[in-house]
């Protein structure tokens, strides 16, 4: 398995996979801690129409302005939802239900009225990503780890998965401690002084940024599950955050190789051709890990 | 209803080192507090009391910046609140947080520290010293590693008192410290306080229990949302003084309680 | 064109999907209200998502028993029992585990919907499963709608809504105060459960018109839009269900105007307008109502406490006060108080001692819901009636003197 197969076929799409598990779940360990776990569900759903928009504008599927398109819609469906909030005194939940679904269907809308017969670009693409085309065609084996001119080949998603992620853990090994300040007691950190706001901007703009790069690598149900499930399986696990978070990151990896060979191998064996969605069995398999941490996790009750 | 300034003086003539002016605090078109002037000097533990809605928790919610004032300014040791956040401390009344936090109550206290250590800055043994003496102060040291949500109330309260005390503040204000607590916890958290006070600090109390007051406070600031009237316990501790504060709704029973 | 449809006039089909479309939105509008009003709007989000495994086993089960595998009513049936699971899984990890509600719903949506995505890549390697069409559920469709769905989609709404309406005083206690519900002898979890069952229900036929993610925006704007307009449950229900009722009626008809965009994005964003006209113009909670009132208070609270500054002789310290003061003629640039300022600083005084006065010695005779309010900001004159009034000046004249 470890051929040269290996490296042509299911290196590209792990490697990306896991990056794209570790860029969510990090930054979903607080979200979760601050009962802001949806906001993942929300900005994966308002992706879409900045896709759209940059397309529409662009004419063509080009990285950055569709990059660029989706980080517009994230940032704008975050003020639109803080202003529902504050402004008009609603509660998060229903601020969040009432911006993202409506620009989810200002995508669909704006989607169906251009023509895109000659481009991939459709709602299922979104959803379910493409990680099983994100080959490494000019590998060799394990050698062309070592050989720039063959990485140079590499899907370009890798990398860019690779920064984001970096960018993320960076970030919360930098701001670690105003995280747990904001995430733990909010007011304390008022107390203290800290700009509560913008560090919780920050960490949702953060999110954000995952949340696209890993939605144009391996599509949204990855990263809504992956926002939450690792990390509620931590969760479950210890009373420990920086434990938690290790945790997290462990599981949202070992589920995407899981999910991944299962998509993969799975039907194999039952004597079926096709290969089941990657990206879809991923989730699914982070889903039973939370499920199997709910039933026997060793922190898994309440202490209130 | 006197709209004059209110002092809380102590034994010496150090500057006021919490200075309110023209404090109004509103949810909506009526203000939970209103147009509160006070100083209050250094060396002095001082009790607020009034009504329940009387505004108690909001005065020192928007003293300490957590909630939005519609007027007023806010001075600790003569500077602006902004510049002086290192110099008060805050102990909510049985903070609102989610107690399965995965913290341990030695983890809670060294949250009072992160100002001072920064974002990265190194965790070393005079940290953790501190963080071990405030926690001996309130007699938590046995439940160090302990995860907070598995403490009683007055447990939690006292690790929240240990938070404030490794912030080495001046001015410590503190709501409701007391409310449904154990005797024990109770004790433990008046004699902090008194040392507080022996040592040159500000302490300031949103107080419930009015049979108490004169034992623990020698100030007292009654408010119902303006103040009524504040100063030493034995001038502002009166009968009159309560019944304009509370209304009709203090009954001559309670005062018989209060020794009045 | 526009007209016609909007007045039913494209015949009989498009006037029964019409008309199916507005029962559903009257439907999930007045459910929506009782999510709400549970802070569990976001719950409707899970329901929707969770559908997608049970559509998909449910085609493939009527494909096995040598079905057509589109029959609606299959379809729906397997769609809400895997809702209904999803629902039951939500409830279990919030009871039972420390998480909370936003986690459970979370993980719930993500893990259903992934594995329904993944059944889905199973059917569509099947040698039938380009033809089962399950992918409108993602995003609905009306265009194409049969006669016999039309009809099952526009009886099931009317059953929900009558549900809905028969049941609305129950629920409403329910979902503001479950515990007093409980002691007025009410069985909370039954109407709990008659309340995720119509949300299932309206989930799942909306599911078929506007797509299963768009559906959520029906359960959730239109009450969030109510909620501007009024602080009383009962107004927030009818106001919710007549605009839920109206953007499925609009929507319906603007989307047979132009029949080739799909209808549920479109009555989504007609929800969406009539939500900012809400949040906007509502003179109850409308942001520019909201504003002007809180500028207008603010404005008075400044000049109060500078009046009274100024009628004690203290100085006024924040330059807001000042500058509002000044603004108003009442004090000249320099801080010194002008004629006007004085005899309104007066008259603050005067009004502040009035009060006080009647704080202490008159209380409770009138007005005793009042007495809690800042009398500062009130104008005496206002609420006593003269008679009244020269009692406690009367009163405040003997005690100076004496």
């Amino acid at each position: 398995m470890m051929g040269q197969e290996f490296f042509v076929l299911s290196f590209p799409p792990l490697v990306i996979g896991i990056f794209a598990s570790i860029a969510c779940a990090l930054p979903g360990n607080f979200l979760i801690l601050r009962k802001q776990a949806l906001i993942g569900d929300a900005l994966s759903h308002v992706v879409l129409p900045g896709i759209v928009v940059a397309f529409v504008i662009t004419g063509a599927i080009t990285t950055w302005p569709m990059m660029l398109g989706a980080l517009s819609a994230a940032f704008l469906a975050i003020a639109l939802i803080q202003a529902v909030q504050r402004i008009g005194r609603i509660e998060q939940g229903a601020a969040m239900g009432v911006v993202f679904t409506t620009m989810f269907a200002l995508g669909v809308l704006l989607l169906e009225m251009t023509d895109t017969s000659k481009v991939h670009l459709d709602v299922e693409h979104a959803l379910y990503g493409s990680l099983e085309s994100l080959i490494w065609i000019d590998s060799y084996g394990w050698q062309s780890l070592l050989s720039i001119e063959d990485l140079s080949y590499m899907p370009v998603e890798l990398w860019r998965m690779v920064g984001v992620c970096s960018v993320i853990v960076i970030f919360v090994v930098l701001f670690w401690r105003p995280l747990t300040l904001i995430s733990f007691d909010e007011g304390f950190a008022r107390t203290q002084g800290m700009r509560t706001n913008v560090m919780s901007t920050l960490l949702i703009g953060l999110s954000a940024l995952a949340a696209i790069a890993a939605f144009d690598a391996v599509g949204s149900i990855i990263v809504i599950a992956m926002f939450i499930c690792p990390p509620a399986t931590a969760r479950l696990m210890t009373n420990s955050l920086e434990r938690q978070v290790w945790l997290s990151l462990v599981i949202a990896s070992v589920s995407t190789v899981i999910g991944y060979y299962l998509a993969a191998y799975g039907p194999l064996v039952v004597g079926f051709e096709e290969s089941l969605s990657a990206a879809g069995m991923i989730a699914t398999v982070s889903g039973v890990f939370l499920a199997l941490a709910a039933l026997f996790g060793s922190h898994r009750k309440s202490n209130s | 209803m006197s709209k004059g300034l209110h002092v809380v003086q102590g034994k010496d003539q150090r500057p006021s080192s919490l200075t309110i002016r023209g404090l109004t605090v509103s949810y909506g078109a009526d203000p939970a507090v209103f147009s509160v002037d006070l100083d209050v000097y250094p060396d002095t533990m001082t009790a607020i009391i009034g009504p329940n809605g009387a505004g108690k928790s909001t005065m020192l919610k928007a003293a300490m910046g957590i909630i939005p004032r519609l007027s007023g300014q806010i001075q600790v040791l003569s500077r602006p609140l902004e510049e002086q956040r290192s110099a008060i401390a805050y102990v909510p009344q049985r903070a609102s947080i989610d107690w399965d936090f995965p913290a341990t109550v030695q983890d809670v206290v060294m949250m009072g520290l992160y100002p001072k250590l920064g974002l990265l800055g190194r965790i070393n043994a005079n940290h953790k010293a501190q963080v071990t003496s405030a926690l001996d102060r309130v007699g938590m040291l046995d439940f160090a590693k302990r995860q907070i949500g598995q403490l009683s109330g007055g447990q939690q309260q006292r690790v929240f008192l240990a938070r404030a005390l490794v912030q080495d503040a001046q001015v410590y204000l503190l709501d409701e410290p007391f409310a449904g607590v154990d005797a024990a916890t109770e004790k433990a958290i008046i004699t902090v306080l008194h040392d507080l006070r022996s040592t040159g600090k500000t302490v300031v109390v949103v107080h419930h229990d009015l049979a108490t007051v004169i034992d623990y406070f020698d100030q007292v600031i009654l408010i119902n949302k303006s103040i009524i009237a504040a100063g030493p316990t034995q001038d502002v501790f009166t009968t009159e003084n309560l019944q304009l504060a509370y209304g009709g709704r203090l009954a001559a029973t309670q005062l018989d309680v209060v020794g009045l | 064109m526009l007209w016609q449809s909007l007045t039913l006039q494209l015949g009989y089909n498009a006037t029964l999907v019409s008309f199916g479309v507005t029962l559903l939105g009257i439907a999930a509008g007045l459910a929506g209200t009782y999510l709400y009003l549970r802070k569990n709007s976001l719950v409707s989000d899970a329901i929707s998502h969770a559908t997608l495994p049970g559509l998909v086993i449910a085609f493939l089960v009527m494909v096995a028993f040598g079905g057509d595998g589109r029959l609606l009513v299959g379809l729906l049936t397997g769609a809400t029992l895997s809702a209904a699971l999803g629902l039951y899984c939500v409830s279990l990890l919030t009871r039972k585990t420390r998480l909370s509600q936003d986690a459970a719903i979370g993980a719930v949506l993500s893990t259903f919907f992934s594995f329904g995505v993944v059944l889905l890549t199973f059917i569509q390697a099947l040698p039938i499963g380009h033809q089962a069409g399950l992918q409108n559920f993602l995003l609905g469709s009306t265009a194409g709608m049969l006669w016999n769905d039309a009809m099952v989609i526009t009886g099931l709404a009317l059953a929900v809504t009558l549900v809905l309406i028969v049941f609305r005083r129950p629920m409403r206690l329910v979902a503001f105060d479950a515990s007093y519900a409980q002691a007025l002898g009410y069985r909370v979890g039954a109407i709990d459960a008659v309340i995720l069952g119509v949300t299932l229900t309206v989930t799942v036929i909306g599911m078929s018109v506007v797509g299963l993610i768009l559906i959520v925006a029906l359960l959730i704007i239109p009450t969030v839009a109510a909620r501007f307009w009024s602080e009383k449950s009962d107004v927030i229900f009818t106001l919710s269900g007549i605009f839920g009722g109206a953007s499925g009626y609009i929507g319906a008809a603007l989307s047979g105007f132009a029949p080739n965009l799909p209808a549920g994005p479109i009555i989504v964003l007609v929800a969406f307008v009539i939500f900012v006209i809400s949040f906007l113009l509502a003179p109850e909670r409308g942001v520019l109502a909201a504003t002007l009132r809180f500028w207008s208070f603010q404005t008075r609270v400044h000049l109060t406490q500078g009046l009274l500054a100024l009628a004690q002789d203290r100085p006024i310290y924040e330059p807001k006060t000042r500058r509002l003061l000044q603004r108003s003629g009442y004090i000249r640039a320099d801080g010194v108080a002008t004629d006007d300022g004085r005899e309104q600083a007066f008259k603050t005084l005067q009004n502040e001692r009035r009060w006080s006065f009647w704080k202490q010695h008159l209380e409770g005779d009138v007005l005793s819901a009042d007495t809690s309010m800042v009398h500062s900001l009130i104008d005496i004159e206002s609420r006593l009636t003269a008679d009244q009034i020269a009692e406690i000046d009367n009163a405040l004249l003997n005690e100076a003197t004496s």
